[in-house]
């Protein structure tokens, strides 16, 4: 009986979770297909169905810019992390050596590092040297602050490897490149994988450096340029266009974590907890 | 020391050398460069008026409402957030763990929040408590201008931020709850222990690191606010936090001098944050990292 109750209160209360995810999603995509002029509605779910925001996004340059931009940008930054990522996590799941302590010290004081406090010295710097409003400008910026992330996150999957096989496979007589190749890369793809989806999304998400490293389409990631929408006349609140284009930049990105659901989670917590 | 190990010593830091360099160029170099800035006058509008102030930027920042009045502010959005979250977060994380139906399900829809954009789920929310376009005054029959008078416009964005982050604190949580032995719940069942006795007499404590870990993080990240902030009210209501006050003076008002100021004392207050941790809990913290 005790049991019964039990799982009816746990039900419950994950249909409560299941709503409050949702909600602010649903709403996005509802409010982007409103009509312009039921934006005030207030209602929840629209009245009638529309993409006209959508086909508005689109066809102004700013929004596909900026898409490409942030798609861009994050992709680079995210290769870059992850290789400078994976040598520091070979190092520190297989190499012994003094100095290790400082290493993950130095990560750790990386992770807790306020980006606000460079964003004037960065600024100056990239205005001199040229890279202000550029891709680079910004994958430097986010390519460093993934590090600690992309660190955790690999040698927590490193440490899990059979890195033995590899000496198995060099006795039956693969050369040190082959047994790599064909027996340990394999095996560390699906970590690799989970550790590119994280850095990506911190990348992705990034909105400080994007406003305060860039000024035009050249650079200007999603974030930013949703942030600074304008209606097409200024008594014009840009609300359905946001909503499209958050909708835009949001489903794919859920789409992504919801079909790697399980790698992520124990990429997230191993990262976190035991790194 | 063997030539074996001063071989592998050489290829470790070769190996740590790329991401080490890439760390102190992109962090240790700035924040120097913002400490020497901030002892200046700088202003990108006025350049050829710049000199060098000693600390007189630290001063009239110290000495500014404007500074103190963001402190306050943003260490209320921290401990309001924060206290919030580890509630919710723990509540979710012996969900995830003790839930039979729908567990994957739920393990499944926490991420939606993580996956969204951080300045998209600010706009949502603010869109959702706007008085003309959202639903919330609707379904609550109220007549609130949330955003536009400061305690209103606290509550909206700490719940925006609770709603973004209570998932990845769940998980944290739900990772130091699959480490304790189930074994000693069941014996404590079998003793005649009530559900609430085990989770304050075994479950609380054998979490604290992993309590004391996450706390650590989400308070660093809570307090470096902006994102939420910026899209909701840009600071207006007297909900300026130390990021945004930051941000205006640096980018909006090119005032690098007074802005590095601003700068150094964000990563000075951080620092003590930190400290403030690991002094305080410091054995629990390693013990964490250690597993």
């Amino acid at each position: 009986m005790q049991k019964r109750l039990e799982t009816v209160f746990w039900s419950g209360f994950g249909i409560i979770v299941m709503i409050y995810a949702l909600v602010p999603v649903a709403w996005i995509i509802s409010l982007s297909l409103k009509r312009s002029g039921d934006l005030n509605d207030q209602r929840f779910i629209p009245s009638a169905i529309s993409f006209d925001n959508y086909r508005a996004i689109f066809e102004d340059a700013q929004f596909p810019a900026a898409l490409w931009n942030s798609f861009g940008i994050a992709l680079i930054a995210t290769t870059l992390s992850i290789l400078l990522a994976m040598f520091a996590a070979y190092a520190i799941v297989r190499l012994e050596f003094s100095g290790k302590q400082w290493v993950l010290a130095g990560v750790l004081a990386i992770s807790m590092f306020p980006p606000v406090s460079i964003i004037g010295p960065l600024f100056n710097l990239w205005r001199i040297i040229g890279l202000f409003d550029t891709w680079a400008g910004l994958v430097i910026p986010y390519m460093t602050f993934t590090l600690p992330l992309a660190i955790w996150t690999l040698s927590a999957f490193f440490r899990e490897l059979p890195w033995d096989l590899d000496k198995s496979a060099r006795i039956d007589g693969a050369t040190p490149f082959q047994a790599f190749f064909h027996i340990i890369a394999p095996l560390a793809a699906p970590g690799v994988f989970t550790a590119a989806i994280l850095v990506f999304i911190f990348a992705w998400n990034d909105f400080l450096f994007a406003t305060s490293l860039t000024s035009t389409n050249a650079a200007r990631t999603v974030p930013a340029a949703i942030a600074f929408f304008t209606g097409s006349s200024q008594f014009e609140q840009p609300t359905g266009s946001i909503a499209a284009a958050s909708v835009v930049v949001t489903l794919p990105v859920i789409v992504i974590v919801l079909l790697f659901q399980k790698r992520i989670v124990a990429g997230l917590t191993a990262g976190a907890v035991k790194g | 020391m063997t030539s074996r190990a001063s071989a592998e010593r050489r290829l470790a830091w070769l190996l740590c050398a790329p991401a080490l360099a890439a760390m102190l160029l992109v962090t240790a170099y700035p924040i120097g460069y913002a400490l020497w800035l901030s002892l200046h006058r700088y202003d990108l509008r006025f350049p050829q008026q710049s000199q060098f102030v000693g600390l007189a930027n630290y001063i009239s920042v110290l000495g500014s409402e404007v500074w103190w009045q963001a402190l306050i502010n943003t260490l209320i959005i921290t401990v309001a957030s924060v206290t919030v979250e580890l509630v919710l977060g723990f509540a979710l994380a012996l969900l995830m763990f003790k839930a039979t139906l729908g567990r994957r399900t739920v393990r499944t829809v926490i991420l939606i929040p993580y996956a969204m954009i951080t300045v998209v789920s600010a706009l949502a929310w603010k869109f959702a408590f706007d008085p003309t376009t959202g639903f919330v005054n609707a379904l609550l029959d109220l007549d609130q201008a949330w955003l536009s008078e400061r305690w209103s416009a606290f509550f909206v964005i700490v719940f925006s931020e609770i709603w973004k982050t209570t998932p990845f604190m769940a998980l944290l949580l739900l990772a130091g709850l699959t480490l304790i032995p189930q074994d000693l719940n069941r014996a404590a069942r079998v003793d005649g222990a009530s559900a609430w006795q085990r989770l304050i007499k075994i479950t609380l404590p054998l979490m604290k690191p992993t309590i004391l870990v996450a706390l650590l993080f989400r308070t660093l990240d809570a307090f470096r606010i902006f994102d939420t902030v910026y899209v909701q009210t840009r600071g207006a209501a007297n909900t300026e936090t130390v990021s945004v006050v930051g941000y205006n003076v640096l980018i909006a008002r090119l005032n690098l001098g007074l802005g590095s100021a601003v700068s150094v004392l964000i990563f000075i207050s951080v620092l003590i944050i930190s400290l403030l941790f690991i002094k305080g809990f410091g054995a629990p913290l390693s013990q964490a990292r250690r597993k």
